[in-house]
């Protein structure tokens, strides 16, 4: 046996206790929803996990009614400090219980365990914790003092981190003193409905927080709601570009996240084990389904080769497989809809004349996989350069000087992140200056922190989750600072009469 | 025996240059009472394209300069409008049909909003970024940014300060504009040009339309080179459908306001035009 | 394990294109990229968390053991302490026959003789199954001594039966930046590994890390150690802190693996000091194996440069066979 097999070291399931159906979460409990109940399946293996409650038109009602009252009757009321408290439960209770949810995202949405439970899962205790202690602190958020809560916020969250999108959405407006309707993208609903649980032991007042689930529609109706006051939204730029015009005319303040492609640029002089793991973490982090994902490599061409060739020895140590392995690197493709678009991607690119190199590895019988994947000679007027993939495939180009790489870089109605690879710091923070993008990690790559504000520039969204911009994003904007206009004096002598 | 006066010709700015509107349209302004006051351009789809090219060719130097260079080019144009105050006052008097003495406040309350914002150039980053303290070994700092081309429907019933609070904050962070002038009020608004044009800010980086709002802001709202669309005078027009429009490539949007005090200083008007991006950089020591 | 082929400064020579002075070596090692610490320790503490269970972690134990230089390197060894620990070397558990043997001891240069004569027939070839002798030369640790003494050192070990030299660098010259002078005692020391038959007791490179402070030093004396002819690089001495880290070892597996890619030729290496438990030396097979692959696990490849960690393995191996936790009193002292 070779040892770098490792043998198998499943994370046991045995801590999960799913349901056998799961209802809407409205009003501090659970009841059935009036549309169809649809199935929830593993990703990794096709199996039946659950079967969940789709919420109608009169469900949704039912959702911001509640948190419409819980808005006026608790919510808005209670002290900063009070609901700090809370907030600060959950955090606690989302480590308490933080083993369970792993398990439960990496069986319901396909990542492998190791990031389930490194990232995922510490990360939305953190968001809560961080969030926690604004509750109190809103004067001091940049908006002036007593900045008002907007009142409902309409929440809808996509299948990539289902929790830990949640905790972005949630934390936040929570802290800011507003009531939620949330829902969770359709494959990935199960962690949300434990999240629900959670909101019980927490004791939080019903109304609060409430889980519908449901597909597109569920999220047509919730955002086309006239009584709510926000709208947030992650996902892919055509949706949220149906949002932003639903909204158009209204006074729902809304926050954006969308689709991204990402320039990840490597100079000559990058550190270059470190690039390799940062170009392997940006683009097979969550099987790429990361809408910050480096999916475009711009990479020196002096240096082209021997990244290529370094990047391909590393992606033969990935190990793909089931997702609840803690030795899994790749994990399974959240969905058969989402694998037929990486495939059909793929393909285009490699009609288009791009060069295909696939990492060998087995794929399991069931479920849906897509083994990790580099396209080289990739131009920019490709099409595997300018989508989004939002799976496991890099495209690899080139540059020669730094301005051509900003300028690719720059290249695309995007504007979500970008990385930057180079020993040089004072080129590090030039070329920084100038790439249009709102994450920008300098010799790193996909990192997240709730103290540190992440969204788009053009049609990568607008607004900013995370940090103190990410609580201005619940809070109403600043009154006219009319006050701060001098009184007029003469500026000169001959000019005043 | 009265002298003769030698009226002045009104045309649109863009590029740093007065041209005439491509499809050599004119429209009449009127005082207030009725009288002839000039023939004013009446801008055309692609005059806005023009304006529009013309910004984009200014951004990467306007938005790349020191915030204190901008501050001191932006204060400079303040120092103009003060020598120029009353051909201004003059101006307004006879479009608005105004008592000098009120339109000598607007004037001035116009060229003190301009230094206000001229001061902000190199503070308003200093209050709308922040370092962040994130949890591992890392600098990470969060910096606003300009937003890019920003196309603005200037106040409708304001000749000088409407125009000045909506284009000057959008200035300040290094954005560069296309305003679309009051439809009725336009005059003081091609003055401004002059004082621009004869002033340090580089060419393209403001652009003047004269003409009818309703039929150039459809085109600037669907533009795909425009980032952002301050709606601020546009209430009068189908604005919905602007936004709806503007939508198609996610453009930073400001609706409508309405009131004799539309686009009040704020640093919210600053911050509506810029984008925040949060650099990372590992910290090794070895 | 008698020997190896390499001829002193051959390496150099070939890839820097002329002699191998402070200039050109500065040149050649200043001009590898640099290394981000951040970067590292990420992928470093990634590759720990790998879980290795059940077949995986039975053959990873017996594989530690047999890449374990069992060491003393005390002020008070005596032959009788040095006769214990070969004893040990040989038979690591009594209680199980199919324990495997140790790849080496090492000791101290005056106490090669008394170990040569311990090991007796078990002396020979850690590939064949046998147990070599390495001893630790140069004014060990410290390495503050005229080169005739550290050179004299090297020769009376490898004279008394050594067939491995555990070497230190000039870590004040490499500081300072005298490449060229690290280098030519490197060389020098090589050439004193030299036996009358015109072979060479194979010759490991201590760079002591933990002085050298920054990953950058690190990478570039590992490549310094391999131009002038190393057959190991090896982290640390174990008398200064810190010793053996997974992100340094990951470094210089990383510099291993690239000097494999331009030359072909593969070169060993050990973390030395500081690695005490099973847990931890997995990380380090995982390291290894994920860096320059599996072919790396041998005794001629890589080495654990330990004395308490084999009772620890020890203590596992006996909990996979009998499924209950072993204690100290079940293992032996030396």
């Amino acid at each position: 046996m070779s040892f770098l097999e490792y043998a198998p070291a499943p994370e046991s399931q045995a801590i999960l206790n799913l349901r056998s159906e799961y209802g809407l979460f409205i009003d501090g409990e659970f009841r059935e929803g009036h549309g169809t109940p649809f199935a929830s399946i593993s990703p990794a293996t096709e199996k039946h996990l659950t079967t969940i409650s789709t919420a109608d038109g009169a469900d949704v009602d039912a959702a911001v009614a509640a948190a419409r009252r819980a808005y006026d009757r608790t919510w808005s009321r209670m002290s900063g400090a009070d609901r700090g408290k809370y907030l600060f439960r959950i955090a606690r209770l989302v480590q308490e219980r933080s083993r369970e949810l792993a398990v439960a995202e990496s069986l319901d949405n396909g990542k492998p365990i190791k990031e389930s439970r490194d990232v995922d899962v510490p990360l939305v205790a953190a968001w809560f914790f961080y969030y926690a202690g604004w509750a109190d602190k809103l004067d001091h958020a940049g908006l002036g003092a007593n900045p008002a809560s907007l009142g409902v916020a309409a929440q809808v969250i996509p299948w990539n981190f289902p929790l830990l999108m949640l905790a972005w959405k949630i934390a936040p407006a929570l802290a800011a003193g507003n009531t939620v309707v949330l829902k969770p993208a359709e494959t990935t609903s199960l962690t949300a409905l434990l999240f629900a649980e959670i909101v019980q032991q927490a004791d939080l007042p019903p109304g609060v927080v409430n889980i519908i689930t449901g597909a597109g529609a569920t999220g047509v109706a919730l955002v086309g709601h006239d009584d709510v006051d926000a709208v947030a939204f992650t996902g892919s730029t055509p949706v949220g570009r149906a949002i932003a015009k639903s909204v158009a005319g209204t006074h729902k303040k809304v926050t954006l996240e969308l689709g991204g492609k990402a320039a990840n640029i490597v100079f000559d002089d990058a550190p270059i084990d470190q690039a390799i793991e940062g170009i392997v973490n940006g683009i097979f982090f969550n099987q790429g389904h990361v809408c910050c994902a480096g999916s475009r490599l711009l990479v020196q061409e002096s240096i082209h080769d021997e990244v290529v060739d370094r990047l391909k020895s590393r992606l033969s140590t990935l190990r793909l497989g089931d997702p609840l392995d803690k030795n899994t690197d790749i994990g399974a493709i959240n969905s058969s809809a989402q694998l037929d678009r990486i495939r059909a991607l793929s393909d285009i690119g490699e009609a288009e004349g791009a060069e295909r190199w696939t990492a060998e590895c087995t794929i399991p019988e069931n479920g849906f996989w897509f083994a990790p994947t580099i396209f080289t000679n990739v131009s920019t007027s490709h099409r595997i350069a300018q989508e989004e993939v939002f799976g496991p495939v890099l495209s690899v180009l080139t540059f020669r000087t730094p301005a051509e790489a900003i300028a690719k870089a720059n290249n695309t109605p995007f504007g979500l992140s970008a990385g930057i690879w180079s020993d040089k710091g004072s080129r590090i923070l030039a070329v920084a200056d100038k790439l249009r993008a709102g994450v920008i990690w300098a010799n790193t790559f996909n990192r997240f922190d709730p103290a540190s504000p992440f969204g788009g520039y053009k049609e990568s969204g607008y607004g900013r989750e995370g940090g103190r911009h990410g609580i201005a994003s619940y809070l109403k904007t600043a009154a006219p600072a009319a006050a701060l206009e001098p009184t007029r004096k003469s500026v000169t002598k001959g000019a005043a009469k | 025996m009265t002298r003769l006066a030698v009226p002045k010709t009104y045309k649109l700015y863009i590029g740093g240059a007065f041209p005439r509107s491509e499809s050599g349209r004119t429209y009449e302004i009127v005082s207030a009472k009725g009288a002839f006051l000039a023939n004013a351009s009446k801008a055309s789809r692609k005059d806005a394209r023009d304006a529009v090219v013309a910004a984009r060719g200014a951004f990467g130097g306007w938005s790349g300069a020191t915030a204190y260079n901008r501050g001191q080019v932006l204060y400079r144009v303040a120092e103009i409008l003060e020598g120029r105050r009353a051909q201004f006052v003059a101006e307004i008097v006879d479009a608005e049909g105004v008592s000098t003495a009120v339109a000598t406040a607007q004037v001035d309350a116009a060229i003190d909003r301009w230094v206000w914002y001229a001061g902000w150039a190199d503070k308003y980053a200093q209050v709308a970024g922040n370092a962040n303290p994130v949890a591992g070994p890392y600098f990470n700092i969060s910096v606003p940014e300009p937003t890019g081309v920003v196309a603005i429907i200037a106040p409708q019933d304001s000749s000088l300060l409407g125009l000045v609070s909506a284009v000057a904050p959008a200035l300040v962070a290094g954005n560069t504009v296309v305003v679309v002038a009051s439809e009725r009020l336009p005059l003081s608004a091609i003055s401004l040009s002059e004082v621009l044009a004869t002033s340090d800010v580089p060419k393209g980086v403001v652009n003047v339309l004269t003409g009818s709002p309703a039929e150039i802001a459809p085109w600037l709202a669907s533009h795909q080179d425009v980032n952002a669309l301050d709606l601020v005078g546009a209430g009068a027009l189908d604005w919905v459908d602007l936004q709806i429009a503007a939508a198609d490539t996610l453009k930073r949007v400001l609706t409508p306001e309405n009131g004799s005090d539309a686009a009040a200083p704020t640093l919210g008007r600053i911050t509506a035009f810029v984008e925040t991006k949060t650099v990372w950089h590992t910290k090794g020591l070895i | 394990m008698t020997g190896t082929q390499i001829v002193p400064g051959e390496r150099a020579i070939a890839l820097l294109g002329g002699e191998a002075n402070d200039a050109n070596l500065r040149r050649y090692l200043h001009g590898i990229p640099g290394v981000d610490a951040v970067g590292l320790e990420q992928r470093a503490a990634g590759l720990g968390t790998r879980s290795i269970k059940t077949t995986s972690k039975a053959w990873a134990l017996d594989r530690i053991i047999g890449l374990i230089d069992l060491t003393t390197l005390e002020g008070a060894d005596t032959p009788g302490k040095v006769r214990s620990l070969v004893a040990k070397a040989v038979t690591p558990d009594p209680a199980d026959p199919g324990c495997p043997r140790v790849a080496a001891v090492c000791v101290y240069g005056d106490m090669v003789g008394h170990a040569v004569q311990a090991l007796g027939s078990a002396h020979g070839d850690p590939d064949q199954g046998r147990i070599a002798v390495a001893a630790v030369a140069t004014a060990f640790p410290s390495g503050r001594a005229s080169r005739s003494i550290k050179l004299e050192d090297t020769a009376d070990a490898v004279a008394a039966g050594a067939d491995e030299i555990d070497m230190v660098i000039d870590r004040g010259a490499f500081l300072a930046g005298r490449y060229g002078q690290v280098y030519d005692e490197i060389i020098a020391v090589k050439e004193a590994c030299r036996r009358a038959d015109g072979t060479y007791a194979h010759l490991k490179i201590i760079l002591e890390t933990g002085e050298l402070n920054t990953y950058d030093n690190v990478r570039r004396a590992s490549w310094l150690g391999i131009l002038a002819g190393g057959d190991f690089i090896k982290t640390s001495t174990g008398k200064v802190a810190p010793a053996a880290t997974l992100p340094v070892t990951l470094l210089m597996l990383e510099v291993v693996r690239d000097w494999y890619r331009l030359s072909g030729d593969k070169v060993g290496v050990k973390p030395a000091g500081g690695i005490r438990t099973s847990k931890d030396a997995i990380k380090y097979l995982v390291t290894v194996a994920e860096t320059v692959g599996e072919e790396w696990l041998t005794p001629h490849l890589f080495r654990f440069g330990a004395s308490s960690l084999l009772n620890d393995v020890l203590m596992q191996r006996q909990k996979m066979t009998t499924g209950h936790y072993s204690g100290p009193d079940y293992v032996t002292i030396d």
